[in-house]
């Protein structure tokens, strides 16, 4: 019962509908906070949709990101918002289908520094065309939408990745997926294309990241590459679910609320040694919880399960 | 009989090493061949070939006339072609239904949800892992993992089943339980190729043999006439025994 598809969807959606009413009781500081939560919950969830089970670490996330802000700084003037997410959405697909069909054969390390080389490559590109044919370096992003309108949108946006990843993981994709990060070679042998499991996954997971950095270029008034394609973004994104634990859906989100907090109070108090303590609190993540939280907590229950289970022998 | 798979003419070399050399051989539908010779006469690049691991630079596999070299694994396992590994390869942090419904939801006419997990079990009881279905992989002994290999391979309903080494390392007992396993396999139609060091299993379940050295096909026949064969014996034991 408690597992059953009707209960699990249920709970979400009634989860997503409390949190939409987070705009009526919180200041202007506390939205945007809740936007900062809600933009990385996106970010660090659909990072690890593909991550998690392929365990192919994307340091790309900005590089779609940003393609999906420099969309709204182009076209969000000249066409319907809807119409621009499309577009949007288009753009990132296609950069995440090149991507993906040209490196997703590159394994481990290989992989990671050339999402980074991407990421700084498209960022090149865009000042390179900014200054050579639109003769600008930055752009100014006058959308009439508020910060309320930019919640919903994220919360929108977080519910369908929710609904879309618990899917994904009940489904043969999301089995495929998870037989690919065990071991590779087993997958080719039962069947499984496995370039075409991985390069659907980044694909998917590629759109979430776009349309985040779409929603979120409003907010800014004026963009330029080196703002919409800051590397610290992907950086956050990583940290972010390797704290929260990847292996669940649920995962990713127990990493992004303290560490946005936590962001937060480092920015206002010691905005010189951000990247130092950001460094730090990667590598304490890495050494004491390599499962992150979820992880932790699965193991903890699982101790303490097997503990009362040996007192009621004991008895 | 008619023939399952035709290996002919094919050579696969690794930058200077040639490490099968124009390996010609037929299998027959039903039957159980041995494939055997000396470490390193290339018997696993053979396996790899023939399922799709490794691409031949040169020859031709025809699975049930056609052609498969060069294949994707992926295509060749749907097509019917299942295999374990030398070295036992299971999916360490998926339990052992998992790790079984690996072989059963990629095939061509998949089984997914509580139908699968059915047949997992099926399968499980069969490769004598009754009652294990939640074990962690991970947890199991090398010889229960060799199992759940098999169990994964079987999923697939393969026509054609390549075994490499998969008796090594069992005690008489499960030597004794492993070959009456893979002589019912042959009783259910499945074909397998073998590649085994254990001489009592290889007499007592292989009608045919194909013996390799040094990448080269060197002797094709019944189990006792290929075991008698002066080329064969030198291969293994040196020319000062044949």
């Amino acid at each position: 019962m408690k597992n059953s598809p009707a209960f699990v969807i249920g709970a979400g959606a009634i989860l997503f509908a409390a949190l939409a009413f987070v705009p009526f009781y919180v200041d202007g500081y506390g939205l945007a906070l809740a936007i900062g939560i809600a933009s990385y919950t996106i970010l660090a969830t659909a990072w690890a949709l593909f991550s998690g089970p392929t365990r192919y670490i994307s340091l790309a996330t900005v590089a779609f990101f940003g393609v999906g802000a420099y969309t709204v700084a182009v076209l969000g003037e000249v066409l319907p918002w809807p119409l621009v997410m499309l577009v949007a959405a288009i753009n990132g697909m296609l950069l995440a289908l090149v991507v993906g069909l040209s490196t997703l054969r590159l394994a481990g390390i290989y992989f990671v520094i050339f999402t980074f080389g991407l990421t700084e490559l498209i960022k090149q590109l865009v000042t390179w065309y900014e200054v050579k044919i639109t003769r600008t370096v930055g752009r100014y992003v006058f959308l009439d939408i508020d910060q309320q309108t930019i919640y919903w949108q994220l919360l929108a946006l977080a519910a369908i990745l929710f609904l879309v990843g618990y899917l994904i993981g009940r489904s043969r994709l999301g089995f495929a997926l998870r037989i690919i990060g065990g071991d590779e070679t087993v997958a080719r042998h039962v069947g499984i294309d496995t370039t075409h499991a991985k390069v659907a996954l980044f694909v998917l997971s590629a759109l979430f990241m776009t349309l985040t950095g779409a929603i979120m270029a409003p907010r800014w008034t004026y963009i330029d590459p080196a703002i919409a394609f800051n590397p610290q973004v992907s950086f956050q994104a990583v940290i972010m679910a390797l704290l929260g634990g990847v292996q669940r859906l649920w995962g990713p989100v127990l990493g992004v609320i303290p560490m946005t907090l936590l962001f937060e109070y480092l920015n206002a108090n010691f905005p010189n040694y951000f990247i130092l303590i950001l460094g730090i609190v990667f590598m304490l993540i890495v050494y004491l919880l390599p499962q992150g939280v979820a992880g932790a907590v699965s193991s903890l229950r699982a101790w303490s399960r097997r503990d009362g289970k040996s007192v009621e022998e004991a008895r | 009989m008619s023939t399952l798979l035709q290996v002919s003419g094919v050579t696969k070399r690794f930058g200077g090493l040639t490490a099968v050399r124009e390996a010609s051989f037929v299998v027959k539908a039903g039957e159980i061949l041995g494939l055997l010779g000396p470490n390193g006469s290339g018997k696993t690049t053979m396996m790899n070939l023939i399922s799709g691991n490794l691409r031949p630079d040169a020859g031709g596999i025809a699975f049930e006339n056609t052609e498969i070299a060069g294949r994707r694994p992926h295509l060749i396992a749907r097509d019917g072609v299942a295999r374990t590994f030398q070295l036992v390869r299971v999916v360490g942090e998926m339990n052992a239904r998992e790790n079984v419904m690996a072989g059963l939801a990629f095939r061509k006419s998949p089984l997914w949800g509580s139908a699968a997990e059915d047949e997992a079990d099926r399968l499980l009881e069969r490769v004598g892992l009754a009652g294990r279905a939640q074990t962690p992989a991970a947890d199991m002994t090398y010889i229960d993992q060799k199992r759940l290999e098999l169990a994964r391979a079987l999923g697939l309903k393969p026509r054609l089943l390549l075994l490499d080494e998969w008796l090594a390392g069992l005690n008489q007992t499960e030597l004794e339980g492993g070959v009456s396993l893979i002589r019912s396999l042959g009783e259910d139609g499945v074909t397998v190729i073998m590649v085994e060091h254990v001489m009592a299993a290889i007499r007592s379940l292989c009608g045919r043999c194909v013996v390799m050295n040094a990448g080269a096909i060197i002797a094709e026949g019944s189990t006792g006439d290929v075991m008698a064969d002066p080329a064969v014996v030198s291969a293994y034991l040196g020319d000062e025994h044949a």
